[in-house]
């Protein structure tokens, strides 16, 4: 019992030491933003090391402090959703158009300040007004030079749908990225061919869980070819090339409508106090600052801002051959996108 | 059984209802722990009846109920068998190095699932798919099993063993008959959640490209955002926790196993390997090769070869602070929680403490991020100032890892005899002080145990986190995810390598629990 009694003590002891401990870390999280000018909360889905630089540099600028809080597109979106009018967020930061067009029908966003707004070309804007567009993605498909040659590249991304590619192609559908281009393909070409194509793709891919996994694979040879977004191979390229020194990149270009170029934007919410402030981050991130430090950034994403010119390892934007037709209002919020794949059974 | 049941007799007080204090303190536990439930409920009415037609009766959700029950099924065997040979040779045979080993048999529990999957993924693409998603997670999670059947083994009354050797069983038979259904509680305990941890998990099997249900709701919320589809199809995960705890009660059946004295009994004789030695050495080799070497090799890898690499002390230093202390007093709160139920349901059978107990189990079946909206919406319009604060963090993680805490309590309340309280009780002791002065410190080790494995579970969880804490908060989970998400992989090994460095003394503790009556 002797022995039994000192590990009671001891069990009480670090009790009490924790309960110490998760009071200071809770003093912690309440003590700030309540000094002098109004502190932002920014809900932020893009890469958390980018959005740290580009919120530093605006508060070195602005003397407005910016809390960020990070986390995945859909999870961000989904919680502005459970919070309601209550939500401490004032601005949100997202990797993919959709979640801002979702939260945009929910009636959540403020219209963005005009300016700002002319500052990116409006097709990569709200159709709304609600939010602006401040980096780009371009889809790419990623091949392996010893599985596919430069001849047998698809003309077009509708082309991998067919017979030829069975068996060669690498999709994730259930990743945003891809559903994005679904819907792409679905305001150009209609249900009909759109079903058609998924189809042929269920029979000819392998689906994978993300742009990552798709790489790994097409690195490796266990797959020919894979639809992802531009920037996975550069990231790769500058961390390690680990994931693609057997990969090359081939852009649909001429309009395709793999040639889309999905936005990542931010909005208001409109339950935010500090409007003023907060269309000063939008201004800020869609303007020359806030865009030159993106294209400076190790993120390897387009900047929108027509007057700042991307990173010059990147195939200028204006080669991309971008559709001009498909923007992020014709995507809106993914759903139909997902229908067809539910249908498809890729969902 | 006949033999199990005779010590310390069929019902813990019979005849001696449970006091209304203990009644309502368990209850509140349980009602606290059933919030995730209630929002899932909420929300899948909302969906409408033509929606559930169109989105729960298809083939696809047909599909993914096959590939959800065939791999919890198939792990969770696994992981039983693998549990318990770990534990049998670590505790009762001659293995060599047992000391070394069987603290490293517990580590993989300190790897967070999608490090290793990871690890596992660059290493061959041959695991993804049905039998890798088997393979990783058994390897990661046998643990669970291995910890709760070597304590038991370790606390268990040798006489039993030798009364059926000498009634003539043969080591085999004594096994089977005897100390296998005195590891019943542990055992069916460790694979419960083994299979609830399962039903949850979502980043590993998402790298390992096997879809179950609850990957399919991490879908529904990110392809369409949809809430109410989402719970829906959590609803069925429910449906499945249900099973599973039904199933776990009959396993468990009726028999005690407390034992009077916990330095009483004498050490068991171990059994000698002989020629059998280097097969079984080799086999745990295999065992901590597979499950610890490919994961911690693939954390080694990234330092070598990646650009990003650097060892920003302070941020080093803070999120390991953060995740210390986020996880010590998740620990400490979720154990105090899970006492009351315990105690009630250990000592009180019957439908009410039944109910109450398996009632704290559910939420561990439920996916980080229906647990996490569910919080939020609860706290946002009915809680308001802690939104987002530390003690609502502690409050997710306490629902979220009840059950690691309740498994560890109810298996040291069980090997504690009612009739030390009692005799305490008879002597005139108050209730409170026979807690504090025997009932304590006899389950001491067992509570130690608990609360180390929730803190392991907290330092490697991520959706909640991401959601729930005060803004700015950074733990090594949450900066390895941010890391890795940019593929900046080197950037992110030194917070693995920390996250693997903080659990350990945790994972020494787990491996220390009920070693106490060896020692005398």
């Amino acid at each position: 019992m002797v022995l039994g009694r000192s590990r009671f003590s001891t069990v009480l002891s670090v009790g009490a030491v924790s309960a110490a401990l998760a009071a200071s870390l809770a003093a912690c999280g309440s003590s700030s933003g309540t000094a002098g000018k109004a502190t932002l909360t920014l809900y932020n889905g893009q890469h958390a090391s980018t959005t740290t630089t580009l919120v530093a540099a605006f508060t070195k600028d602005t003397g407005i402090k910016v809390n960020v809080r990070s986390g995945e597109d859909p999870e961000l979106a989904n919680q502005i959703l459970q919070e309601g009018s209550a939500s401490p967020a004032d601005v949100v930061y997202t990797e993919n158009s959709p979640a801002l067009e979702l939260l945009s029908e929910k009636g959540k966003l403020a219209p963005v300040d005009a300016s700002t707004l002319a500052d990116v070309p409006a097709r990569y804007d709200s159709p709304h007004g609600d939010w602006v567009g401040v980096a780009g993605r371009e889809v790419v498909l990623a091949y392996n030079p010893a599985k596919l040659s430069a001849s047998d590249l698809p003309r077009s991304i509708m082309d991998v749908g067919g017979p030829n590619w069975h068996g060669k192609v690498g999709i994730a559908p259930s990743d945003a990225d891809f559903q994005a281009i679904v819907a792409a393909v679905d305001k150009r070409e209609g249900t009909a061919k759109t079903t058609a194509w998924l189809d042929g793709l269920k029979r000819n891919g392998e689906e994978f869980s993300g742009n990552t996994a798709i790489l790994q694979a097409v690195n490796r040879g266990q797959i020919a070819a894979g639809i992802i977004y531009h920037y996975y191979y550069f990231r790769d390229q500058a961390e390690s090339g680990a994931n693609t020194s057997h990969v090359k990149m081939y852009y649909f270009g001429h309009q395709d409508p793999g040639a889309y170029l999905s936005v990542s934007g931010a909005a208001v919410l409109k339950s935010s106090k500090h409007q003023a402030e907060a269309q000063r981050l939008l201004a800020f991130l869609a303007g020359v600052q806030g865009q030159t430090v993106l294209a400076h950034s190790n993120d390897f994403e387009y900047p929108l801002n027509p007057s700042v010119p991307a990173n010059p390892e990147l195939k200028p934007l204006d080669q991309l051959g971008v559709p001009t037709d498909l923007g992020p209002g014709d995507v809106g919020d993914g759903g139909t996108a997902v229908t067809l794949l539910q249908q498809t059974g890729l969902l | 059984m006949a033999l199990t049941a005779t010590i310390g007799g069929r019902r813990g007080r019979a005849g001696n209802g449970p006091s209304l204090r203990l009644v309502v303190l368990a209850a509140l536990v349980a009602l606290f722990a059933l919030i995730p439930l209630m929002f899932v409920v909420g929300e899948a009415v909302q969906a409408g009846g033509g929606e559930v037609q169109r989105l729960v009766f298809r083939a696809r959700v047909g599909h993914l109920l096959w590939n959800t029950v065939r791999l919890v099924a198939a792990s969770t065997a696994l992981c039983g068998v693998v549990g318990v040979g770990a534990a049998w040779l670590v505790e009762r045979t001659s293995l060599p190095g047992r000391r070394v080993v069987g603290p490293l048999l517990a580590a993989p529990l300190a790897v967070p699932a999608f490090v290793s999957s990871y690890g596992w993924v660059s290493l061959t693409p041959a695991v993804q798919g049905y039998g890798g998603a088997v393979l990783i997670v058994s390897l990661a999670y046998y643990p669970l099993v291995y910890l709760p059947v070597a304590a038991a083994l370790r606390g268990m009354d040798p006489a039993l063993e030798e009364v059926a050797r000498s009634l003539g069983h043969g080591p085999w038979r004594t096994f089977v008959r005897v100390t296998l259904p005195q590891l019943r509680l542990a055992l069916g305990g460790g694979m419960l959640i083994v299979a609830l941890h399962e039903l949850a998990e979502f980043g590993a099997f998402q790298l390992l490209r096997f879809q179950t249900f609850t990957t399919e709701i991490y879908s529904e919320y990110e392809a369409s955002f949809n809430g109410p589809v989402a719970n829906l199809l959590a609803a069925v995960l429910v449906a499945l926790c249900l099973l599973l705890l039904l199933a776990e009660i009959r396993l468990r059946g009726r028999g005690r196993y407390s034992r009077l004295g916990a330095g009483a009994a004498r050490s068991l004789p171990r059994v000698r390997l002989g020629r059998s030695t280097p097969v079984a050495l080799a086999a745990v080799g295999a065992l901590l090769a597979v499950g610890l070497g490919v994961p911690l090799g693939s954390l080694i890898h990234w330092l070598v070869i990646g650009s990003s690499a650097s060892f920003p002390v302070g941020a080093l230093a803070s999120a390991a602070g953060t995740s210390l202390g986020l996880g010590l007093a998740a620990a400490v709160v979720t154990t105090l929680l899970a006492l009351p139920v315990a105690l009630l349901a250990e000592r009180h059978r019957g439908p009410l403490p039944n109910v109450l107990e398996r009632s704290t189990y559910v939420a561990h079946a439920l996916p980080g991020i229906v647990i996490a909206l569910a919080l939020v919406f609860v706290a946002i319009h009915y809680c308001r100032p802690v939104y987002q604060t530390t003690p609502l963090l502690i409050a997710g993680y306490a629902i979220l890892f009840l059950p690691m805490a309740m498994v560890g309590v109810r298996a040291a309340l069980a090997q504690a005899a009612p009739v030390l309280t009692e005799t305490a009780r008879s002597l005139g002791a108050h209730p409170l002080a026979v807690l504090r002065r025997v009932t304590l410190p006899v389950i001491a080790p067992g509570l130690g145990a608990a609360a180390a494995l929730v803190f392991l579970m907290v330092a490697t969880e991520l959706t909640t986190t991401l959601l729930l804490a005060p803004i700015g908060t950074e733990t090594l989970a949450t900066r390895v995810w941010s890391d890795t998400g940019t593929l900046a992989y080197a950037a992110a090994a030194p917070y693995a390598a920390l996250l693997v460095i903080i659990s350990a003394p945790a994972v020494w503790l787990l491996t220390r629990a009920g070693r106490k009556a060896e020692l005398t």
